[in-house]
């Protein structure tokens, strides 16, 4: 029995938890592509981008706070200044809009030439956020560390196996269901989001109904700039920031935005989880786990993992493959928000 | 209420309205009729906004709305529905309505925020008439259903009700009846009536299904290769040789001419024929 608890301790530990966290940040990203995905019809490159400049904004703003002992420990500052940082990143989002994509808008390009356009803008911003903050990695946790400490959790337990809560894996988890909530409500109740919705599904009746087409970009970019701007924050809080690691994220980001189906919310939200727990799952190394489940005889010599950890990234290309063969619309099958 | 003045619309080398001028009197149904290709949804595009004119003027009541945005029409009470019912479908029926009226102060958003009575007011008065349209249509049944799941003919039910949330002056049907049974066309057909003659509205139908048109429409204007070929009362057009051979060819002139005295049934089914014929 206590084999099992521990067993399942250890699973927990690190698979589970940092699966959840991971997967909360990836939804947050995907979220924001399907949205913009939904209203202006093209897959936005530059979103990993957008996540940076959000991330790197807030940080900038902590060192502020830091600098002028401003703290609200045990809580990360980053949190304070995250505020600042979903403004800032808002507003480059603006003046992006305004400067390139409007422009292909009004001549009513066609989406690839947006998503070229996005990659542009990728590339900019990437530029922009290097010569700002360097490309080096920056350590943004501060404060308290631990939700749950390892040696803590033996104690309280009993148990062999330790468990361990970091402080920015449960903000992110908590952060995705008040971010997921909100972004929700607002969708289905409110007059806003019900005209997003409808431009969403479909573009010419909407303009002919007076939705304001000018109204309806403007709240997907902020929609998707406040959801970027955390998903970075949170996912530097949780590793560290490093400009990058962005251009990577992109890749489970998509895919999960088109696992869920892209264009629905809420297979971007399923999609982020799918994707963050295949690639926990598919590279934790099972030795030790196996250990405790069965007879000491039994148990593998080799770490029992399926594929290295360098080759996590795989894993989305591989779900983004099988998807598009098997179910090309997504689990959700998406399309409209 | 309705002038057009000599409409040209060119597509590289295709007139596909070619010099048509018409005049919609206000309180009017008027059915524009005519084969396929004569130029009739080009035209309806052209007034609603949708194409911008090679050449020619569309006034309504005395006022230039040449190449104006469907939308800004849309506030001048000038609707249009389309051949294929386009409707929100991933939004109940009631919510399609209530996405109807511009200029909603819930779409800002200080508005939600900042005045939150304001907004819920509004939005109080809008449900109240969305319902009441719905009531109008009888179609309560479907109200919270999604506007997807609809049949095809509820869905031109549902283009019917938009044009209501606003009040509309005048309304353009493109192929009110295409793919409708003949119970729920009489439905259709019961509705505009009524909103003719209770509203005060103006309608415009392109129409194929002769016996719906003889009912409703006065008058009928007949399109054929991009102008105007003949207008008058439905019964008068249905005799006229001209029409007759714009849409039959020559050779078949009088079995048309026979099902229009006959009042009712042979009538439709006859008109398709001699539209896939032509």
């Amino acid at each position: 029995m206590e084999d099992i608890l521990n067993a399942f301790v250890l699973l927990s530990n690190f698979v589970l938890i940092p699966a959840l966290a991971y997967g909360s940040q990836l939804a947050l990203g995907a979220l924001g592509v399907t949205l913009v995905y939904g209203i202006l019809r093209f897959s936005n490159f530059a979103h990993g981008e957008i996540m940076s400049f959000g991330a790197m904004s807030a940080i900038l703003v902590m060192w502020g706070f830091q600098a002028s002992g401003v703290s609200i420990a045990p809580l990360p500052t980053v949190l304070l200044a995250l505020p600042f940082g979903i403004l800032a990143t808002i507003a480059m989002l603006l003046i992006v809009d305004r400067s390139v994509f409007r422009y292909y808008r009004k001549k009513r390009a066609a989406p690839v030439i947006l998503l070229i356009a996005s990659a542009g803008v990728m590339f900019f911003l990437n530029g922009l956020v290097r010569f700002i903050i360097g490309p080096d990695d920056q350590r943004v946790v501060d404060g308290e560390r631990f939700i749950i400490r390892v040696r803590e959790f033996k104690q309280m337990t009993g148990l062999d196996q330790g468990l361990a809560l970091k402080t920015s894996q449960g903000i992110s988890v908590l952060a995705a269901i008040v971010c997921v909530g909100l972004l929700f409500w607002f969708l289905n109740h409110t007059r806003s989001g019900k005209s997003m919705r409808a431009y969403s599904d479909n573009e010419d009746l909407a303009l002919l109904s007076g939705v304001n087409p000018d109204r309806v970009v403007l709240y997907a970019w902020i929609l998707a700039g406040s959801l970027a701007a955390i998903a970075g924050t949170l996912y530097g809080l949780d590793k560290s920031y490093k400009p990058f690691t962005f251009l990577q994220l992109l890749l489970p980001i998509f895919a999960a935005a088109i696992v869920g189906g892209i264009g629905s919310p809420i297979g971007a939200t399923v999609g982020g989880f799918v994707i963050a727990f295949s690639e926990v799952t598919v590279t934790y190394a099972y030795k030790r786990f196996l250990a405790y489940m069965v007879p000491d005889s039994w148990a593998p010599e080799g770490l029992a993992q399926l594929l290295s950890t360098d080759y996590k990234f795989a894993v989305s290309f591989m779900i983004l493959v099988i998807v598009l063969i098997v179910r090309p619309t997504g689990i959700f099958s998406g399309k409209t928000l | 209420m309705i002038v057009v003045d000599d409409i040209h619309m060119h597509f590289g080398g295709i007139r596909a309205v070619d010099g048509a001028s018409i005049t919609i009197e206000k309180g009017s149904i008027t059915g524009l009729i005519g084969p396929n290709g004569a130029g009739k949804t080009t035209l309806f595009n052209v007034i609603a906004g949708n194409y911008k004119p090679t050449s020619g003027h569309v006034y309504l009541d005395g006022e230039e709305i040449t190449g104006l945005k469907p939308h800004e029409l849309f506030q001048r009470g000038l609707l249009r529905t389309f051949q294929i019912a386009h409707e929100f479908h991933s939004l109940t029926v009631r919510d399609n309505l209530m996405m109807v009226p511009a200029g909603q102060s819930g779409e800002s958003l200080m508005d939600t925020w900042l005045r939150p009575s304001k907004v819920r007011e509004e939005e109080e008065r809008i449900r109240a008439k969305a319902d009441e349209v719905i009531e109008f249509l009888e179609i309560p049944q479907v109200a919270d259903e999604l506007a997807g799941n609809l049949s095809g003919g509820q869905k031109k039910l549902l283009e019917l009700g938009r044009t209501m949330m606003v009040d509309a002056k005048i309304v353009f049907l493109d192929e009110v009846g295409a793919g409708v049974n003949r119970t729920l066309l009489g439905t259709i057909g019961d509705a505009i009536r009524r909103l003719q003659q209770e509203r005060g509205y103006t309608f415009c139908m392109i129409e194929h299904d002769m016996d719906f048109i003889g009912k409703l429409c006065d008058p009928v204007i007949v399109m054929a290769e991009g102008h105007v070929l003949a207008e008058g009362k439905a019964e008068e057009i249905m005799r006229n040789e001209q029409v007759i051979e714009a849409y039959l060819g020559t050779g078949l002139k009088n079995r048309p001419g026979k099902s229009a005295a006959n009042p009712d049934g042979a009538a439709p089914s006859e008109s398709n024929t001699g539209e896939q014929a032509s």
